[in-house]
């Protein structure tokens, strides 16, 4: 019993990870309806951005994210207000196709700069530290940080959304991007600035995959497919919904791991299909869409 | 010189001409009423004006500069609200939210704040913090009304705001308008019904099938002239 009840709180924090993969992806997503197929790239790219930052100052890999996350909204806020914000309209497959196409170019640029080499972040003794819950139970410090950053995150992005002009003006142009212009909103600007603040959700999703695993410029498609599955398992455009979804593809994931170790991949897909077929528009969806 | 003016206005929804060659003016402090039957080009003229539409820099001139050619965001900084017709409010928002999204690109010192809208049309105060979508189309209304004055703009363009409604709140609305000017807002109406918009304009323009077929001052034309302009003969 105990085993089992470690196993769902494992899965719960490794669900923090997944949520903050997602959030980014949900931010664009709710905000512009772009769907953003190199997601997944973006957050390598992040990653290999803190790495480089770490080797090139030589300074510890927090600070590091702190430094990337500056660049990385500047990256997406060029990348949307010069080549994305070309592709939105009624039609919904350009965004597809450039962002796939981004995604082969970041993936081969990396491939490039860095190789293909197995790289890693390192937090020191933060990754082996953990704390005891009693009754046999542990959880590391990192994983419980990762969960308690997903936490965080959503709830800065709602005050953001809810309680700042900027935010109201990327609800206002969520809800209707037409009349939004009509505030003297510039929808093109609000896009870009949307997609800077999802790069900067995307580097504290890549410090920690950074750190909790390996990476190399190849793994950013399988990233984005367990975003994909948080967002629509929370339902389209909802951020405490994308948490949820992220924490059941992890507790999925570390039950189907529990049962047997070759089925936890398979046992995460499996729970995104369940919800698919149960409900289609997710756990939370949107009132309004 | 006038504060808004359209020269020889063209607008086109794809190959479709909407709007051919339409001249009108409007003064510090006045309000036109643009009337005529649906497809006539009224609500193509607001947009035109807005920016939803844009053609040639020259063929909308406010206040001495051409903005006939910039885009909506920019006209609305420059100082010209829409209220669009059927409302369009937010839906993820409360009627407060709405109305503070309204100031978000810009805000000209003047009269209207949240509390004014809110003295100006009383029972949304008690609405506030309610979703927009549960208002009655009369208080969406009031809300569209209130979210384009929120940037104290020199001129309000109200499209078609009597749609729909129920008489005694046309008529709160209505009466509305005179503090909307005593605040320094020049209007532009778009209106079907004829009696309001002489009621409250101080020139009248009506269209036709994307022309103008008569323009003067409210008090000068017969019944049979307001007919023939707005019906055809």
């Amino acid at each position: 019993m105990t085993g089992l009840f470690d196993t769902i709180i494992q899965g719960v924090l490794l669900g923090g990870l997944y949520a903050l993969f997602a959030v980014g992806l949900s931010l664009i997503f709710g905000i512009m309806r772009l769907v953003n197929l190199a997601h997944g790239d973006l957050i390598v790219l992040a990653a290999f951005t803190i790495l480089a930052v770490v080797n090139a100052l030589g300074i510890d890999v927090f600070v590091a994210a702190l430094v990337a996350a500056p660049l990385m909204f500047a990256v997406g806020f060029l990348l949307q207000f010069l080549i994305l914000n070309r592709t939105l309209g009624r039609d919904i497959l350009p965004p597809l196709l450039v962002t796939f196409g981004l995604s082969i170019i970041i993936q081969n640029g990396l491939l490039e700069a860095f190789s293909a080499d197995s790289k890693r972040l390192s937090a020191g003794a933060l990754e082996t530290a953990s704390i005891s819950l009693g009754g046999g139970l542990a959880v590391g410090v990192m994983p419980l940080m990762v969960l308690l950053s997903a936490i965080a995150v959503i709830f800065a992005l709602n005050l953001l959304f809810y309680w700042l002009p900027l935010g109201r003006a990327f609800r206002a142009t969520s809800d209707d991007p037409e009349i939004a212009q009509l505030m003297g909103i510039d929808n093109r600007r609000i896009f870009a600035i949307a997609m800077g603040v999802a790069m900067v959700v995307t580097t504290i999703a890549a410090l920690y995959l950074g750190i909790r695993a390996n990476f190399d410029p190849s793994i950013g498609p399988a990233r984005l497919l367990y975003a994909f599955e948080a967002v629509i398992i929370g339902g389209l455009g909802s951020l405490w919904g994308t948490l949820a979804g992220g924490i059941i593809i992890g507790v999925a994931q570390t039950l189907g791991a529990h049962i047997n170790p070759e089925w936890q991949i398979l046992a995460g897909h499996l729970a995104f299909l369940a919800v698919l077929i149960l409900r289609p528009r997710g756990l939370f969806p949107r009132a309004v869409d | 010189m006038s504060l808004l003016e359209t020269r020889d206005l063209t607008a086109h929804y794809r190959d479709l001409q909407a709007l051919f060659g339409v001249n009108t003016r409007l003064e510090e402090g006045d309000t036109l009423a643009i009337i005529g039957a649906n497809g006539a080009g009224k609500s193509t003229y607001l947009k035109a004006i807005s920016g939803l539409i844009r053609g040639h820099p020259g063929s909308v001139v406010f206040d001495g500069e051409p903005i006939g050619a910039l885009p909506a965001a920019q006209i609305m900084r420059r100082g010209i609200a829409l209220v669009p017709e059927g409302r369009r409010l937010f839906p993820s928002m409360t009627v407060e939210e709405n109305l503070l999204v309204g100031k978000y690109g810009y805000e000209n010192p003047g009269a209207w704040t949240v509390d004014a809208v809110y003295s100006l049309f009383p029972r949304l105060k008690e609405r506030r913090h309610q979703p927009s979508t549960t208002l009655s189309g009369g208080e969406q209304q009031m809300v569209a009304i209130g979210r384009a004055l929120m940037s104290n703009p020199r001129v309000l363009l109200c499209d078609e705001i009597s749609l729909g409604l129920a008489p005694i709140i046309i008529r709160d609305i209505y009466q509305a308008l005179p503090k909307i000017k005593s605040a320094g807002t020049s209007v532009i109406i778009v209106e079907q019904d004829i009696q309001q918009a002489m009621k409250v304009a101080d020139r009248l323009y009506c269209f036709q099938e994307g022309r103008i077929s008569l323009a003067g001052g409210p008090t000068a034309f017969t019944r049979e002239e307001i007919h023939v302009a707005y019906f055809g003969s």
